[in-house]
């Protein structure tokens, strides 16, 4: 992964951009399938992803392809995946959270409103400011949609979806909708039955040690989690916010140093540029542990929800599978309807089989995935945060000597 | 025993050009000694001969003196003992007088109580009836006698030092009697802001010798000022005068004869508003600062509590191990909450209310005006009113028109006189404001020193922060390489 310099500008789409796709998930791309997202566009409402393909697989008709998503049709081929009984027993990749520009449109808008206020420096300044930071999101969302298409390529059985290959390669709007009032309430309600329901399910003890050991291992892991992620969003806000600070007493400095060009004013235009650069190190040591821990954090958070939700579709097929047990026995002992239990029992008893063996593996690749991903966001934050504080170090230095060397 | 962050005003020892002594260096300031140490600063005082409005300085300094405190100016002092000051030598017609405000004491129960604090004072003024003594004050006191100045000097014209404000919020902490180092701050900050205060005004040669601030200094009990409740009458009236003296400016607007005047209040507001601003920054950061430290022990936990919980034991070992990076972070950012300009955000506080006086006396001088032309006006009035009468033949009304227009003339007289007093000592005011160091604005030479030295100090501690930052993410990075 590339270092970036101290002085990055905005370079979009450079190399830089590729390594957040394998920040979260360690894959194996291989030639017969690889996507990834090649452009994007935000326009006033949405964000709109260019889809890139290249593969050699035969069901597409050719090599290589683009085509433009939105948001919402990420969110169609998630639920597509998670509503197919067939994947009931994989790991569903997270859906990539919705691009949230809300934040720093209303910044940019409080900026627009006050910019009578304020010198036309200061002004520039916030402008590049927020800039920056609408870029930042933007590119942090591409990368997570991103490596939700790669996980899904990555997956032996999901790759050869037929709707994978559909989002993939019809060039023309999917007519997904997002879901009206009604739908969303309807999700609202299934999701409450659902977390009931998990709860039943969560307390049938499992004969599988394996499973019964996951059960609650992901439970609290979860959990940890997402304190995790909650307290290290609110640590990175509060570096942020000082130094959104700094930079105010920069600029203000600046401009108490050009009131005219005394000594006094000179050593204010000195201290000013100091804590400029001061705030552009503490700026970049913030937006670092975002990338490299608080995504990380978010995305895991994400992750193990997804393998509590395997947990649940067997759990749940294991309950049903009991239950078409003692249908079975009931209909034996009463000598009623014995063919149809039967049926009934063999299909529990097969579904339930298949989500097991599956289930199996992949927890135990999530584990993988899980264990190589910290690894290597924990060594890019520590070499990222040491780079930093010795460039700090650096940059003191100088300043020191720059200001004990004018008495 | 609260802890002591002594906050030192550092004044600078004018010199003389006549003075046989080299130029004085600075003597280094301490703004944080430890715990237990208070730091005095000898204020030199002009002499009492000349024309009090004088902005000459008759400091003068021996290299004893100096030596004084150069060397130690840093006294251990017990708690009990906090009136130590040093041995002041008297030269020729200098007079000098050191103050300080220390011991804050918690007297009194719950909503009623209140702080009061030790303000002792050593001299050689023949004024006062004791070299050294000292009363207890409280808050309300300190009010008072400004609101007591205010009244009779701003009249004259003169820059009276503002105090510090009140804060209902902070004085109810400490009322219901939470210890908590919040608490423990605040107060520590009033008694530092009322210490500094006092310095000023009584660095002001006017007003040293005003029978209102010896009585402060020296009488035992004071009468309860009263004015100073927070939302007491007086509170609201001040709030009615300050809008009818907008919308007075509205009505009359002054046709100014002095450029200078207008040129120098632009200056003022200009410099106000800035510093205003860099304060509400400077406070920000030191807020956002305390808050990413509370926030990074949070988190620390959490990870902790990750890490326990995480199967793969090269991991657990290494989140547990970021964990304690984290922790060492915080308490390093804890440190840094405290240099990051606390004394910068005291310091420009203080600035930004002087500069607000500055403007008040401005204003004074507009009403000074403003009375002056309306004595003129009625004065015409009055005369227009005796050319009726004599047109009328009304003789027995004459005599009163007649006794009403030598009335108004002396009070036309009188404003006038009035007016140019206020606009030369103002004059004066704002010259002395600007050359003395303790009282002039951040854009003085001086000053600038001081800001240097505490910049360099908060950039010494920056650079031993990151070292230890280095160290630690050293350690940190083989146990997240042998993540397996």
């Amino acid at each position: 992964m590339m270092q970036e310099g101290l002085d990055d500008g905005p370079d979009f789409l450079s190399e830089e951009d590729r390594g957040p796709r394998a920040v979260n998930v360690d894959l194996q791309t291989d030639a017969t399938l690889q996507v990834d997202i090649s452009d994007a566009l935000s326009e006033r409402d949405k964000v709109k992803f260019t889809v890139h393909t290249k593969s050699t697989l035969p069901n597409f008709k050719q090599n290589e392809f683009s085509v433009v998503r939105q948001h919402e049709e990420f969110i169609w081929l998630h639920d597509s995946f998670v509503e197919n009984e067939d994947y009931a027993g994989f790991i569903i990749p997270p859906a990539p959270p919705r691009p949230d520009f809300d934040a720093s449109r209303e910044k940019l808008q409080k900026l627009g409103e006050g910019e009578g206020s304020m010198t036309k420096e200061e002004f520039t300044k916030m402008k590049q400011e927020l800039e920056a930071e609408y870029l930042a999101i933007f590119k942090k969302t591409v990368a997570m949609h991103e490596v939700f298409l790669c996980r899904v390529a990555a997956h032996p059985v999901l790759r050869k979806d037929l709707n994978f290959h559909v989002f993939l390669e019809y060039n023309q709007d999917l007519s997904v909708r997002g879901k009206n009032k009604k739908e969303k309430l309807e999700d609202f309600f299934k999701n409450v039955v659902k977390s009931a329901d998990g709860v039943i399910v969560a307390g049938v003890k499992d004969v599988d040690d394996f499973f019964e050991h996951e059960k609650t291992f992901l439970l609290e892991y979860h959990n940890r989690v997402k304190d995790a992620s909650i307290k290290s969003d609110r640590m990175i806000r509060s570096h942020k916010s000082a130094a959104d600070d700094i930079n105010r007493i920069a600029s203000t400095l600046y401009t108490l140093g050009t009131q005219d060009s005394t000594d006094v004013c000179k050593f204010f235009l000195k201290v000013s540029e100091l804590f400029e650069k001061t705030r552009k190190i503490e700026a970049r040591v913030a937006a670092d542990e975002d990338l490299k821990l608080a995504d990380l954090l978010k995305y895991y958070l994400r992750e193990s929800q997804a393998a509590k939700d395997l947990l649940y579709r067997r759990g749940r097929a294991l309950v049903d599978y009991e239950n078409a047990n003692k249908a079975l026995d009931k209909a034996r002992a009463k000598n009623k309807d014995v063919l149809q239990a039967e049926t009934t029992q063999q299909v529990c008893c097969q579904k339930f089989e298949k989500i097991s063996e599956s289930a199996k593996q992949e927890l135990i690749d999530f584990k993988t995935r899980r264990v190589a991903a910290f690894r290597k966001n924990l060594v890019e934050l520590a070499e990222l945060e040491l780079k930093h504080a010795k460039g700090n170090l650096q940059l003191l230095q100088s300043c020191l000597a720059v200001l004990k060397g004018d008495t | 025993m609260l802890n002591l962050l002594v906050i030192v005003m550092h004044t600078h020892l004018q010199n003389k050009p006549f003075t046989p002594t080299p130029p004085e260096t600075d003597p280094p300031t301490d703004i944080f000694s430890e715990e237990g140490y208070t730091v005095q600063t000898p204020i030199k005082h002009p002499s009492l001969h000349t024309n009090i409005l004088e902005p000459k300085f008759n400091g003068i300094q021996s290299d004893e003196e100096l030596d004084l405190f150069a060397g130690k100016h840093i006294q251990p002092t017990n708690h009990t003992n906090s009136g130590a000051l040093l041995e002041e030598e008297e030269h020729g017609d200098t007079f000098e007088l050191n103050i300080a405000v220390t011991n804050p004491e918690k007297m009194g129960d719950g909503m009623n109580a209140f702080m009061t604090y030790k303000v002792s004072t050593q001299t050689s003024l023949p004024a006062f009836r004791s070299k050294t003594f000292s009363v207890r004050r409280r808050f309300s006191d300190f009010l008072g006698l400004y609101e007591k100045l205010l009244v009779k000097q701003s009249l004259m014209g003169c820059i009276i030092p503002p105090p510090p404000q009140k804060s209902v919020v902070g004085m109810t902490k400490v009322k219901v009697g939470k210890e908590d180092p919040s608490s423990a701050d605040f107060v520590e900050k009033r008694r530092a802001a009322l210490e500094r205060y006092l310095q000023r005004v009584v660095v002001h040669p006017a007003l040293l010798q005003d029978p209102d601030v010896q009585e402060f200094l020296e009488k035992e009990e004071l009468p309860r000022a009263v004015n100073t409740q927070a939302l007491s009458g007086s509170g609201f009236l001040k709030m009615i005068n300050k809008a009818s003296d907008a919308v007075n400016k509205m009505t009359i607007k002054m046709n100014e004869s002095d450029n200078w005047f207008e040129s120098k209040l632009q200056e003022v507001e200009n410099e106000e508003q800035l510093l205003r601003r860099l304060h509400a920054s400077f406070d920000s950061l030191v807020n956002h600062r305390k808050e990413l430290c509370s926030s990074t022990a949070m988190f620390a936990k959490s990870v902790a509590m990750l890490g326990s919980s995480e199967e793969n034991s090269a991991l657990s070992r290494a989140l547990s191990q970021l964990a304690e990076v984290e922790d060492k972070l915080e308490q390093l950012q804890q440190e840094q909450a405290f240099s990051d300009f606390f004394i910068f955000t005291e310091l420009l506080a203080d600035y930004v209310r002087l500069l607000g006086a500055v403007r008040g006396c401005f204003e004074q001088r507009v009403k000074a005006w403003q009375r002056w032309q309306e004595a003129q006006s009625t004065l015409q009035k009055k005369r227009e009113a005796e050319a009726k009468l004599l047109w009328a033949n009304k003789p027995d009304k004459l005599q009163q028109a007649k006794d009403d227009i030598t009335e108004w003339e002396a009070k036309v007289g009188q404003s006038e006189r009035d007016f140019e007093r206020i606009s030369s000592t103002l004059r004066k005011e704002v010259h002395r404001f600007e050359v003395r160091p303790e009282t002039s604005n951040l854009l003085h030479k001086e000053k600038c020193r001081d800001f240097r030295h505490h910049i360099v100090k908060y950039l010494e501690s920056l650079h031993r922060t990151q070292h230890r930052l280095v160290k630690c993410w050293e350690t940190f990075l083989p146990e997240a390489k042998a993540i397996v």
